[in-house]
């Protein structure tokens, strides 16, 4: 494999870049796997990557059924932040943002992580005093974390309506200034391409369409490849963790639900840092090419079509331009949906199973994005243990039946509300 | 936009109505039921990939409850029904 340099690429310039090799390799599935992780997305990848590094682990093979990142690693709004108050939550998402911040050194593969900021908007008191409490979470567990009075964030969000006369008239924000944004597409790619380093197989246009389970023990695979024997199956498909499960008769604590999201026409850079309202429910941030990335709520109707309807379109693009009536000028240019798997606490689930050699990595709502590297980091020990990390130890799948549960939203077992 | 036929009003606007929960969720009896029963129902969801019912409320119209056989692949609707009738009966 060609290390990246400024002298590869000199080297590669004087052969007008024809011979480039390939990113990784695209072998046949082999019959026999130690490990087989379903799903080549972000997580899946991460996690492929970090059981060669840090645990060694190398015979294992990364079965997508689509084409890398062609799920929720490529339909996300790129946010990464660690600004979680919930214990379970806090610690697991800063290793996370950790790993973010080196990323790009440790993959030799620049993921474009921009430590923008993320600020998220107060519009009343009882918001003002839970985002505070919040933020004085995030210090006391050495995460920054910073409160904006209104005239800041005016300062720092020169195009934010903040005056008193909008539909949700802004107090004040939560700023995380080393949380950002980072190019999706090239995290999958970075992390395939580490993972191929260390001899994985990645193998694309591979479904899984039954997991082989014998007295209580996984075996292995069937897939549209041909089956693949293997000592631990690994799942990393969230959206689709609930139909997966079911191959094995594990009926989950999740519901699936189809998540949009937007971008405008590219404009010149005018919104450098990330804006998210709860009130409003909506997340902009503006790529580095100019178009402006917008998200919002669900659909709110189960769902596992990639595609969802206009009224939330109409929602999602009136909210933005409440907080932004400059943007009301603008073009939508693109729309998409990804599939959630939304869980009944609203947290992750990355944990073993009743099944020897089974582990199950899901549930993460709206937010999977931010959580990658730590997501493989934890889920990579997981699986090499059969026990988890110390930072997962929480999302353990037998949370829901032993009550203890991680509601940052304190809304209960209703999956959408989350 | 989906448009969503109310066993009342007719057909609407999916923006009139709010998905609520499986229809064919059973509540155990509260007096008999064990706690990994109870549990379950709770917790548990089948989020099935294609045709199932649900439990739909037309919020912004009669107000009434009423059920949607509709399919989590395409959208399409097949069939609603008011609670009252025997669109559930033989179902799982």
């Amino acid at each position: 494999m060609t290390r990246y340099s400024i002298f590869s690429l000199a080297r590669n310039a004087l052969s007008n870049h024809q011979n480039w090799p390939k990113v990784w390799r695209s072998p046949e599935p082999k019959s026999r796997y130690e490990i087989v992780i379903i799903g080549g997305g972000g997580h899946g990848l991460a996690t492929a990557y970090y059981l060669a590094k840090n645990h060694g682990i190398k015979n294992v093979a990364v079965v997508e059924k689509g084409w890398l990142g062609g799920g929720n690693t490529g339909r996300n709004t790129t946010i990464v932040r660690s600004n979680y108050g919930q214990p379970g939550n806090t610690l697991f998402y800063e290793k996370s943002m950790q790993l973010w911040e080196g990323l790009s050194k440790d993959l030799n593969y620049n993921v474009m992580m921009s430590h923008r900021g993320v600020l998220n908007l107060a519009h009343n008191d009882a918001q003002i005093d839970a985002f505070q409490r919040r933020g004085n979470t995030m210090r006391i567990n050495n995460i920054d974390a910073e409160w904006l009075s209104l005239n800041q964030v005016q300062v720092l969000v020169p195009l934010l309506n903040c005056s008193s006369r909008t539909r949700f008239p802004v107090k004040g924000g939560l700023l995380q200034p080393r949380a950002g944004t980072a190019r999706h597409d090239a995290v999958a790619w970075g992390f395939a391409r580490g993972a191929d380093k260390y001899g994985i197989d990645i193998i694309q246009n591979c479904e899984v369409t039954g997991i082989d389970v014998h007295a209580g023990e996984v075996k292995g695979v069937q897939t549209t490849r041909g089956p693949i024997r293997a000592t631990k199956v690994a799942t990393a498909v969230a959206g689709h963790t609930a139909h997966l499960c079911e191959m094995v008769g594990m009926r989950m604590p999740l519901e699936t639900h189809v998540l949009q999201a937007m971008v405008s026409e590219p404009i010149k850079p005018c919104l450098n840092t990330v804006v998210t309202s709860g009130a409003a429910h909506v997340y902009i941030s503006q790529s580095d090419k100019g178009e402006l990335v917008f998200g919002g709520d669900l659909d709110f109707y189960p769902s596992y079509a990639q595609r969802g309807n206009f009224p939330r379109i109409e929602d999602v693009a009136q909210n933005v331009v409440s907080l932004f009536p400059a943007f009301g000028r603008l073009r939508l240019m693109r729309t998409w949906g990804g599939i959630m798997d939304m869980s009944m606490d609203g947290s992750p689930i990355i944990s073993t199973s009743h099944i020897k050699g089974f582990f199950i990595n899901g549930g993460w709502c709206y937010g999977g994005f931010k959580a990658t590297p730590g997501s493989g980091w934890v889920y990579a020990h997981t699986i090499a243990n059969d026990a988890p990390h110390e930072l997962n130890i929480k999302f353990a799948l037998n949370r829901f039946e032993s009550g203890a549960l991680i509601d940052e939203s304190g809304n209960g077992a209703t999956a959408k509300a989350h | 936009m989906m448009l969503i036929t109310c066993p009342w009003c007719g057909r609407r606007a999916q923006t009139e109505f709010s998905y609520i929960d499986d229809a064919t969720a059973r509540r155990p009896n509260m007096d008999s039921v064990n706690e990994a029963e109870h549990f379950k129902f709770v917790y548990e969801r089948d989020s099935r990939r294609g045709v199932q019912y649900e439990l739909w409320h037309h919020h912004a119209g009669c107000g009434k409850f009423f059920k949607i056989h509709r399919d989590t692949i395409t959208h399409e609707i097949h069939a609603t029904s008011k609670l009252s009738n025997g669109f559930l009966e033989g179902v799982k």
